[in-house]
């Protein structure tokens, strides 16, 4: 084992000696900036310093992707291998640069310095096939000179932001950032001044009228989830941004915190101010650095303003935030394994109930909201729940994000009144198909959602009508597939997603996402035994009926509809 | 005195105390529900799911060994869907992991008419033995994932805290930190975990040895150097 200098980590340890485990993930990230990986010599500092077992900090490490047990190169690079890029062209982009550092291997350069993996979605599906070259995005990595790539020299991409309305979108996609003055110019952080002059429960009250759902996938209503928190009787109570976005095809909430930042905390802060709430936690996962970055920038701002932190705008009101930065597990984005991963844990699911409003992170009374719910509640407490329900359907009303991605002209983020039909969304917005080429399908709700046909192309996009159909809205994400796609080839990239992803904790989930790829990957090659169909229906209904957590119950979905559409897929072909 | 909770199981209205279990309950009108993961002495974390019922209103299944009962619960024990669910995750089980010394999930494994054999090709997790102490062996080709001897080391019983995890998803393994053999641990050889270890995954190294066909005086000679070894420490 090489030696190493741990005074460089000392007065990093320091600064978050207080915190206890809460600090692991802190830590164990500046551990990796310091010496490259988790070192184990460092570990042990860690874990003097913060009170942790090693074998814990040990299971942590190893349950994140981006924590490295061993020595990597100075540069990583993670390659996108999901469906969107890989449509695009991601394995030829992986097998270039792995090419590329064999290469440099044979040429005696420096043969460390690079690590080249397949990551999971990284959520740039509109800039596919893209990579993150040590933290960095790069788009339409297939079109850039590996020298432009490797050093980290191309730019970040911008995003691609329409629509029918922009109410959520208004400041984003302009080419920047919209920071604290240019936001305040825009009106904003109106609806927290008129929020902080109310009662709570009339806050409260405006969010149960406006009929907001949750936007992460599970819809479950704000306003009620606020009251609960509200009325539970508590000293401390959290609240807690989940920006832990990695449902395969989304890109929403990279979007709104890279361009709008404000227009979330602003809701956030509305949050707390409604169900009492000191402290905040803003949870972005590990693969978004630069939203880290910006977010991180805004809240200095607002604290500085004097919009965030003591006496919020000389109301007495006092709340803090403290932003978190996951480490890749897709799983952290459910819940109650969000809470584990801040209280310094593996991203195990917790068990419910009981539920978060009662018991949630450190076991205090929690609202944990997606980042386009709370970009809605500006805009509702500054306009009030009627003006607001003017947008969208009556048992679904709003504005409404979609990642539009795949085989579509121009794909990017759309905000639109929930009600449009798929077909506006994909046809209009999106521009349709690439030349002579025709819809084959699309998968709605992403890797955890569903696939449909030309068959519902004008079916609404509201909760009522996707749901009388038998499709999941999830968190927006819509993937389009045109008619020269392998759909086998698909499914496969799904349920390699899904085994790789899942956390281990559940029977269901853990062996299930497992036997479901060992299926997949015998029908894509063709050759499925008899009773496959048979044996991914089983395996998927086991997933579905009886996993712990979400993750578990729709890690079949896709493949079920896809076993309803295109049967004749999962058996063998005629010879 | 307790708040009595009346709820119906497989047809029969029973009484039970506030916050007991859907599988206390159950006992209590003479129902067994199955289980793999639940030891009466560590936390139930729910995970190995055979324990599920359906609960009437429930979207999906219900595991009860950690579900409380509530006033007009209504909870059937053995509905298709139960039954599909326990056979497939048993199914999934014997397709993964050695169960030759799990007696009791062999049994439910007949029990529920799964096939040993359902998932071919699919990929074991086989393990070499772990043999680094003298107290006991870690064979993990044999261990099912129920959690108990990290739960046992740690909050459970121990405050050792000499296990835990490494790998997620199906390549999770109980590991010490960066696999250290179990003396450079803060492993205390208590035994905890030997002894709630369901599948012989965790074994005494002397029971290990005459199953190997070890004489107990061959077992005495062969192990005489480790156990002097300790000693002088």
């Amino acid at each position: 084992m090489d030696e190493i200098n741990l005074n460089q980590l000392k007065p990093r340890l320091d600064e978050l000696a207080g915190l206890g485990r809460t600090a692991l993930l802190p830590a164990i990230h500046a551990v990796q900036e310091l010496y490259g990986y988790a070192h184990p010599e460092a570990l042990k500092e860690v874990g003097r310093v913060l009170n942790v077992p090693l074998a814990d900090i040990y299971g942590v490490v190893n349950f994140y992707t981006l924590f490295y047990a061993e020595p990597v190169g100075k540069t990583i690079i993670h390659v996108c291998g999901d469906p969107a890029c890989a449509m695009a062209g991601a394995d030829s982009v992986l097998k270039m640069a792995n090419q590329k550092v064999e290469q440099r291997i044979l040429d005696g350069q420096l043969m460390e310095t690079i690590t080249v993996e397949r990551s999971a979605c990284l959520g740039l599906c509109e800039h596919a096939p893209a990579m993150l070259v040590q933290g960095a995005a790069v788009g339409q990595a297939s079109q850039r000179i590996w020298e432009e790539m490797a050093e980290g020299r191309s730019r970040r991409p911008h995003s691609i932001v329409g629509g029918d309305i922009s109410i959520l979108t208004a400041n984003c996609g302009h080419g920047h950032t919209t920071y604290l003055n240019e936001f305040k110019a825009r009106g904003g952080y109106a609806g927290l001044r008129r929020a902080i002059k109310m009662d709570p429960a009339d806050v409260i009250e405006m969010v149960k009228a406006s009929g907001l759902v949750g936007r992460g996938g599970a819809a479950f209503p704000t306003g009620a989830k606020w009251e609960g928190a509200a009325k539970a009787a508590a000293d401390q109570k959290y609240v807690v941004v989940n920006a832990d976005e990695a449902e395969p095809g989304t890109f929403k909430d990279r979007v709104m915190m890279e361009d709008d930042p404000h227009r979330i905390l602003e809701g956030l802060i509305i949050a707390a101010y409604a169900i009492g709430a000191s402290k905040g936690y803003w949870y972005i996962r590990g693969e978004y650095a630069y939203s880290f970055q910006v977010v991180g920038k805004a809240i200095k701002e607002a604290k500085a303003a004097g919009i965030l932190g003591e006496d919020i705008l000389g109301t007495g009101f006092n709340f803090d935030v403290e932003v978190r930065r996951g480490a890749g597990a897709y799983i952290c984005g459910e819940e109650t394994a969000l809470f584990e991963s801040i209280e310094g844990k593996r991203g195990f699911p917790r068990v419910k109930p009981p539920f978060p409003t009662t018991s949630g992170l450190f076991g205090m009374p929690t609202v944990i909201n997606n980042v386009e719910t709370l970009a809605n509640i500006p805009f509702i407490l500054e306009h009030g729940a009627k003006t607001y329900r003017y947008y969208g359907t009556e048992k679904s009303p709003g504005p409404k994000l979609f990642c539009v991605s795949g085989d579509v002209v121009r794909p990017g983020l759309y905000e639109v009144p929930f009600g449009v039909s798929m077909r506006h969304l994909i046809f209009g917005l999106a521009g349709g198909m690439r030349e002579g080429r025709t819809f084959k399908a699309a998968l709605v709700g992403g890797a955890a959602g569903a696939f449909t046909n030309q068959e519902h192309l004008d079916t609404r996009l509201s909760f009522e009508d996707l749901r009388s159909v038998g499709l999941p809205l999830g968190s927006g994400v819509i993937t389009v597939f045109d008619d020269t796609r392998i759909m086998k080839e698909i499914l496969l990239r799904l349920t390699h997603f899904f085994a790789e992803e899942s956390c281990g904790k559940c029977y269901p989930c853990q062996m299930g996402t497992q036997r479901q790829y060992e299926i997949m990957q015998r029908i894509a090659e063709g050759k499925p035994l008899p009773d496959d169909i048979n044996r991914l229906t089983q395996v998927g209904w086991t997933m579905t009926d009886a996993s712990l957590c979400g993750l578990g119950q729709t890690a079949a979905s896709a493949i079920l509809s896809a076993i309803k559409i295109w049967p004749e897929l999962f058996v063998a072909e005629r010879a | 005195m307790a708040d009595q909770i009346t709820l119906t199981i497989d047809g029969q209205t029973i009484q039970v105390p506030a916050g007991t279990t859907i599988h206390k309950a159950a006992l209590q009108a003479g129902i067994q529900i199955p289980t793999i993961c639940y030891h009466d002495f560590c936390t139930a974390n729910a995970l190995c799911r055979i324990c599920v019922v359906e609960v009437e209103g429930s979207r999906t299944l219900v595991a009860s060994c950690v579900a409380k009962v509530s006033n007009g619960m209504k909870i059937l024990t053995q509905t298709e869907r139960v039954l599909q669910a326990r056979k497939t995750i048993l199914e999934m089980l014997a397709a993964s992991v050695d169960l030759s010394e799990a007696d009791d999930i062999q049994g439910l494994i007949e029990e529920y008419g799964a096939s040993s054999t359902r998932f071919p090709d699919a990929e074991r997790r086989e393990m070499l033995v772990i043999d680094d102490n003298p107290m006991y062996i870690r064979d993990y080709s044999k261990c099912i994932l129920c959690w108990r001897c990290v739960q046992v080391c740690a909050e459970d019983a121990q405050y050792t805290f000499a296990i835990n995890f490494s790998g997620r998803g199906y390549e999770t393994q109980i590991s010490t930190f960066f696999d250290l053999p179990l003396p450079e641990t803060t492993c205390v050889f208590c035994g905890q975990c030997v002894g709630v270890c369901p599948t012989g995954a965790l074994k005494p190294k002397r029971e290990f040895m005459l199953e190997l066909g070890y004489t107990p005086d061959e077992i005495m000679s062969l192990t005489r150097g480790e156990r002097r070894r300790r000693m002088r420490r």
